[in-house]
């Protein structure tokens, strides 16, 4: 059988004494973690251990003796090692030699029952402590559908990693510390400690409920009833600006919670959340200085009217042009004129709303970009709002041409089955026969080809004025995949693996160092950080995305038939 | 360490070098060809004549420094992210199997899988363009069927090596995963 023995890279130049660790008898395997120096009294050992064990839960025992030495071969030596071993019955019992100077060591181990005839062989696997100690195992998809099977079954190397971080109270004391046993660990070659990270620690317990209070005035508020009249919730809930504040409202509170996170995953989360808020305030921060220098709102709000009347013209233009003869077909008269005049009208209402507001619309822009110190995606939100506020006018014209299309179309096909002498049923929702009295068909014949014939000026007038909502739709859909983007990238993990890769652990690699014949093999373990598509795609953080409700071809039967579309569904929205 | 020449299904030459470790630990690396001076003169000239050509129709110069930035834009991507120069693999009786590739520009792409996950190593034939040809893979076992074989693992898929290169790799393959049955 092939004996792997874990040992950490940090008590290679240690001092002979006792290997500590776990023994994992299924894969064959130890797992050392410190060594025990001499002098030290056996009974005071085992105590030691117990203790350890019981707060770590993680089964720890003398494995064998480690001996460096620096000069020749003591004969006493083997004798005192061989007394050892039965002061601390382990089976089996791994005694490593390492001479002067040298890189290889020697290795036996001593079984009392020796189960097998044959050699055992040895393999030696070096490891950094302190990296496996502070990394995060992401085992692929193959392992993770086996949970249940732990044990045997679970991953030898999350088996190592596993008894390594959880045995952190072992590494509290080392061989510089007063106490009767004297350890070797990663800790031994310096600890390593930020001023500016204790402080923060210690200064986050008050910030942290000093925002929880905080937090808990701004939701009871915007949940009182005054805010739940029909009308204004009716505005917040059509607003994007109202939901990415909620939204953000909600990062707050995870982060600014008492609890402490169980996992790692949740520690990650709440890590992500909180430089994801840095971020964005800091991007809109840099945002409102640019905004506020050289009086930029000043000349933002003077454009904007002249950009509004100048959409308006445009659309003026447009109508003129259906209501002569658009594109060549020679539409009816009488309708086109109708219709036109009727959005001609709405037209000049808007303008002269737009005109009335002009004096006001350098304040409150001005008082609406103070927002933007909220954060970047506030911004890109309040942004998305003003330019359906302003293309409102598109959205109402979209509306009347889709709702007399959609009757004109539901007449022409419910006039065709009279054409045909068939019935809808509206009991049985199929189509049935039926026979029509002699009027009936006259008038529903003489209805259908009034219908028809007007067919092409409706539907030319639906077809402009759906092309122009489907632009500011994909406008307004892609501000929103911007403010996506910044909300549920995590940032923290990106930076993460690219400062600590060790930390976020796809696996392992192994590296063959200096062979001898005769010893046992020796092996670097490293650890293989995962790739940064499958960091994003772990630690993605769940977001109100807005993504298409409809595919490709009930969208397009719904803009053939006349329906309203929507296409962007809010998570979070009812189905209908 | 021994070293053979063999050569890939492309036809171009390729060297396999086995080094055995201990009676349970051996490597095999395959080295691809290397990079030609003539492919890379030939590509490089192709677009900076069709760089020209376009700055003598346009007369903008912009298109002469556009292409330079091209040239060696693309150069640096090929080499970091497609030119494989070396793969090879590691196979450890006991712990698992390790496939490392490395890259012209020396990255090193690894992948390590644990022996219990191994099921078995096989020679595989797979159908490419108009070719039949053998390539060296490894079947994961599943864990919830012990017949059941859940992911097949391709190994030394740019440099392709042909079957006596192949046959040599899996007899030592074989050889080591005998003795964890044992």
């Amino acid at each position: 059988m092939v004996l792997k023995v874990f040992f950490p890279s940090c008590c290679a130049t240690a001092e002979s004494g006792l290997l500590i660790g776990r023994w994992i008898p299924e894969q064959n395997s130890a797992v050392v973690l410190a060594v025990v120096h001499f002098p030290f009294i056996p009974g005071q050992v085992k105590q030691y251990l117990s203790e350890v064990q019981r707060v770590t839960q993680v089964n720890m025992c003398v494995l064998g003796s480690w001996s460096n030495t620096k000069q020749e071969k003591e004969e006493g030596l083997d004798k005192f090692l061989e007394d050892l071993s039965t002061i601390f019955s382990h089976e089996p019992w791994i005694q490593l030699n390492k001479e002067r100077d040298s890189k290889v060591w020697s290795c036996c181990i001593f079984k009392k029952y020796p189960s097998s005839p044959k050699e055992d062989e040895f393999i030696l696997v070096y490891y950094d402590q302190r990296k496996v100690m502070l990394s995060q195992l992401h085992p692929t998809d193959n392992l993770t559908t086996s949970a249940d099977h732990k044990g045997n079954d679970a991953s030898k190397l999350g088996a190592v990693f596993d008894t390594v971080s959880k045995s952190k109270v072992l590494f509290m004391i080392d061989r510089y510390d007063d106490g009767p046993i004297k350890l070797t660990h990663w800790q031994s070659e310096g600890v390593e400690a930020s001023i500016i990270v204790e402080l923060l620690k210690q200064a986050s317990v008050p910030v942290c409920m000093l925002l929880t209070f905080l937090l808990s005035l701004v939701s009871s508020v915007c949940k009182s009833r005054v805010l739940k009249f029909w009308p204004l919730s009716f505005i917040w809930s059509k607003l994007s600006t109202c939901e990415q504040l909620g939204h953000r409202l909600e990062h707050l509170q995870i982060i600014s919670s008492n609890r402490k996170a169980q996992n790692q995953t949740q520690l990650m989360r709440k890590a992500n959340i909180f430089v994801s808020l840095l971020i964005d305030m800091a991007l809109g921060i840099l945002l409102m200085s640019w905004l506020y220098r050289e009086n930029r709102i000043g000349q933002l709000a003077d454009t904007l009217i002249p950009v509004a009347d100048h959409i308006a013209k445009e659309l003026q233009d447009l109508l003129q042009w259906l209501m002569g003869v658009p594109a060549g077909l020679k539409m009816n008269w009488a309708l086109d004129q109708v219709l036109g005049r009727f959005f001609l009208y709405h037209i000049h209402l808007w303008i002269s709303y737009i005109h009335l507001m002009s004096p006001f619309i350098e304040m409150i822009l001005w008082y609406v970009g103070l927002s933007a110190c909220l954060g970047l995606t506030v911004a890109l939100s309040i942004l998305s709002d003003i330019i359906a506020l302003l293309t409102f006018h598109i959205y109402c014209f979209y509306v009347y041409g889709a709702r007399l299309y959609c009757l004109k179309i539901y007449g022409l096909s419910s006039l065709w089955r009279l054409f045909r002498g068939k019935k809808w049923n509206v009991l049985r929702q199929r189509v049935d026969s039926c026979s029509y009295d002699l009027d009936q068909l006259f008038i529903g014949t003489l209805l259908f080809t009034i219908l028809l014939f007007l067919l092409p000026t409706t539907a030319l007038y639906y077809l402009v004025f759906t092309l122009l909502r489907l632009l500011v739709v994909v406008v307004q859909g892609l501000i929103h995949l911007l403010v996506d983007l910044i909300d549920s990238l995590p940032l923290y993990s990106v930076i993460l693996r690219l400062c600590r890769s060790y930390r976020l652990a796809a696996g392992v690699k192994f590296r063959v160092l200096e062979q001898k014949a005769g010893k046992p093999l020796r092996l670097l373990m490293q650890i293989n950080p995962l790739s940064y598509g499958s960091v994003v795609q772990t630690y993605r953080l769940p977001t109100y995305a807005c993504y298409p409700k409809d595919s490709w071809s009930s969208l397009c039967k719904k803009l053939f038939v006349g329906e309203l579309i929507y296409p962007w569904k809010h998570k979070g929205e009812k189905q209908d | 360490m021994e070293e053979g020449v063999y050569r890939a299904v492309s036809g171009g030459r390729i060297a396999l070098q086995r080094r055995q470790y201990s009676a349970s630990c051996r490597e095999f690396s395959v080295r691809c060809p290397r990079l030609q001076l003539r492919s890379l003169s030939a590509a490089t000239c192709s677009v900076w004549l069709a760089a020209y050509g376009l700055f003598v129709l346009s007369q903008n110069s912009m298109v002469l420094s556009a292409a330079i930035f091209i040239t060696l834009i693309g150069l640096i991507v090929y080499l970091h992210f497609v030119k494989i120069d070396q793969e090879s693999l590691l196979i450890i009786g006991s712990l698992g199997i390790q496939m490392t590739s490395s890259y012209a520009s020396g990255k090193e792409n690894t992948t390590f899988i644990e022996m219990s996950q191994v099921k078995d190593v096989v020679i595989n034939e797979a159908i490419y363009m108009q070719k039949v040809i053998y390539y060296l893979c490894i079947l994961l076992q599943d864990p919830r069927e012990p017949h059941g074989v859940s992911e097949v693992v391709p190994l030394f898929q740019s440099s392709k090596p042909r079957l006596d290169c192949l046959v040599e790799v899996y007899r030592s393959c074989q050889e080591i995963l005998e003795q964890r049955k044992t």
